[in-house]
């Protein structure tokens, strides 16, 4: 079987795309009012924090390496946030520490991983331990936000059309946007491609591959500290144990919309339609209401493995 | 090798300085009792499944599903006791359900070729739904006694848990050294390739070092259940495969692969339990605990790296240092 190679790449978006239609559909049919504009935004709203998550874990899968921490970073984001406004300090000035901390930590991490040639997942797993465990430090509970700007915030909705789009799903549309545009339209996101598909390569070819590495581990712990900031206001608190297993689903919604986990091959609208597979099959899960919770992990962890067999196929085509 | 040796004993120093009775161990109705049994009790999960990491890692492979293996193990056992099973249908169902895990990750790592990483992750995940959909989402409680000994059983005033951690590390050791097994771990870790053209099923003997995972993981499923006589399918065994690999290359198996040694990730399981141990001992709260992991683990991959020891080395002598 010969796949032209525009096709191969667009193969597992199709695929994506085709189970997320096919899953809206039958969901569609099976539940009463599951067919409105509130369901389509709510995919959006309920998922933000996974979504501007998943988007930073592209840029860095991109490379070829994993993060771990993006999780705890959210945790620690949360916690950090809420105590800082509670304590009478501007949220905007609080938001922009925390993102600033979520940024030193990726660099910090990006850092050590390429200087000393270490594995990314033991690194950042060092980073989960570190920003989860600072975020206990601060506080064990949950901190409640009162402030005008939040509750401004909380309010805020943009009505096109039949939908009301809230803060929290504009925010992770503006991320994915974004995430799009330095993905494939910037030389930096080529350079993360190349990096990915091979280091020494992309050596050879001149390409500043540390500054590429350690800048998509800044970014991607500055958008996991923004996803920590859409969660405080999700929530209207910050909680530290917010994100436990996040970078597990943010992994997932990568890998099934069709990036390699080696690295070098990818496409950031396969991270939203993994994100939107994923969001999904929770609501539809919700609105089934006899199917528990624990079916979501299930059906994800098949998703995922079908989504690597997929991989598997398509790659042993390219050696051909 | 000996790093981890003199990190346990820094560790139990600085234990024995904050608390003099740190290292007292006394005999009651013939038990022992005392914060180094407590170590080792609690310790034997941990040492357990850092034995059967340590054979994974030495491929050159990870195997992040064991947590979820625990859980699924404890919560098959707990069904079949409360089902009205016996000791050994509980005991034999869990474990070849951890079995039956181990192959499905040798089969898509060895057969499939699919990155250990990935391969492992999908278990990790299903895994977990999987335990909780067993148990109903419920926390089961476990009645028998003669389970419960797995976790909290003394033989001759020993913990049993224990004892048969040590037991599995000397057979184990034994049998990859007697025989020819250890070398040809080690040598579809150094050079997959090489070790095919020398007439190794380089395959099988990775598709094994994950049933072997999957035996070591359900074991220790089957230790926790006993030990808080209970099986909680949302905490068990959570995190456990990050300690379990921390284990491992603090015990100074190279996360590259191509040599192992278990001794080391013994010597790392207990360190790490100590570790948390002193935490607590120092008061820290639990959830706090992970910082000093955290940092531990840095310390540990920088002295393995050859960037960290060049650098290390020319910061020492500056002239001839980076050889």
């Amino acid at each position: 079987m010969t796949v032209s190679p525009r096709l191969r790449q667009a193969g597992p978006l199709f695929a994506t795309g085709g189970i997320f239609l096919l899953l809206f559909v039958v969901a569609g049919l099976l539940y009463d009012g599951f067919f409105s504009t509130r369901v389509v935004v709510n995919l959006f709203s309920d998922n933000a924090v996974l979504g501007i998550v998943a988007v930073g874990m592209t840029l860095v899968i991109f490379t070829g390496g994993i993060d771990l921490s993006v999780g705890a970073v959210v945790g620690f984001t949360s916690i950090f946030t809420a105590t800082l406004i509670h304590q009478g300090v501007s949220p905007l000035v609080a938001g922009a520490a925390a993102v600033g901390i979520g940024a030193a930590l990726g660099a910090g991490m990006g850092l050590v991983i390429h200087a000393f040639g270490l594995p990314a997942f033991l690194i950042t797993l060092a980073g989960m331990f570190l920003a989860r465990g600072g975020a206990f430090w601060i506080s064990t509970e949950s901190t409640g936000i009162t402030h005008p700007f939040y509750e401004a915030l909380s309010r805020f909705e943009i009505v096109l059309g039949a939908m009301r789009w809230p803060a929290t799903a504009l925010a992770v549309v503006i991320v994915l946007l974004l995430g799009y545009v330095i993905a494939h339209y910037t030389r930096f996101g080529r350079n993360l491609l190349a990096v990915g598909g091979n280091e020494n390569s992309a050596v050879l070819m001149g390409l500043p591959v540390g500054t590429t590495k350690v800048l998509a581990y800044t970014l991607n712990g500055a958008l996991a500290a923004v996803a920590g900031l859409v969660a405080t206001i999700y929530t209207g608190s910050g909680n530290p144990s917010t994100g436990i297993g996040l970078e597990l689903d943010a992994i997932a919604v990568v890998v099934i919309g069709g990036t390699l986990l080696a690295g070098g091959r990818g496409h950031m609208v396969g991270t939203l339609l993994g994100l939107l597979v994923f969001g999904t099959i929770q609501t539809a899960l919700l609105f089934d209401g006899r199917l528990s919770s624990w079916w979501i992990r299930i059906a994800v962890g098949l998703l995922l493995l079908g989504f690597i067999l997929l991989q598997r196929v398509l790659r042993r085509s390219d050696a051909r | 090798m000996w790093w981890p040796v003199f990190g346990l004993l820094a560790l139990v120093l600085l234990n024995l300085i904050l608390d003099p009775g740190f290292l007292k161990i006394t005999l009651l109705d013939g038990r022992l009792y005392g914060l180094p049994v407590d170590i080792f009790n609690q310790g034997a999960r941990g040492i357990v499944l850092a034995l059967g990491m340590t054979l994974v890692i030495a491929t050159g492979g990870v195997d992040l599903s064991v947590g979820s293996v625990m859980a699924v193990a404890g919560a098959v056992a707990a069904m079949v006791l409360v089902q009205g099973g016996g000791m050994l249908p509980a005991v034999s169902a869990a474990m070849a359900v951890a079995l039956l895990a181990g192959a499905a990750n040798g089969v898509l790592v060895a057969r499939l070729g699919i990155q250990p990483i990935v391969a492992t992750l999908i278990l990790m995940v299903v895994g977990r739904g999987a335990a909780q959909l067993i148990t109903g989402g419920e926390v089961i409680v476990i009645k028998s006694d003669a389970f419960a000994f797995i976790g909290n059983g003394t033989v001759l005033g020993l913990p049993f848990a224990p004892l048969l951690a040590v037991a599995l590390l000397i057979v184990t050791h034994q049998f990859l050294r007697r025989t020819a097994a250890g070398l040809f771990i080690e040598a579809v870790g150094d050079n997959e390739t090489a070790a095919r053209f020398a007439g190794l099923a380089a395959g099988r003997v990775k598709g094994l070092v994950y049933v072997f995972a999957g035996f070591c993981a359900g074991l220790a499923g089957l230790m926790a259940a006993a030990n808080i006589r209970a099986a909680d399918s949302y905490r068990m065994g959570e995190n456990m495969e990050l300690d379990a690999i921390f284990a491992v290359v603090v015990g100074g198996t190279a996360l590259t692969g191509g040599r192992f040694l278990l001794l080391g990730a013994f010597v790392g399981a207990v360190l790490l339990q100590t570790l948390t141990t002193t935490m607590y001992n120092l008061g820290v709260p639990p959830a706090v605990a992970p910082v000093p992991k955290a940092i531990l683990i840095l310390v540990v991959c920088l002295l393995q790296s050859d960037h960290a020891r060049r650098w290390a080395r020319g910061l020492i002598n500056p002239k001839g240092g980076a050889r």
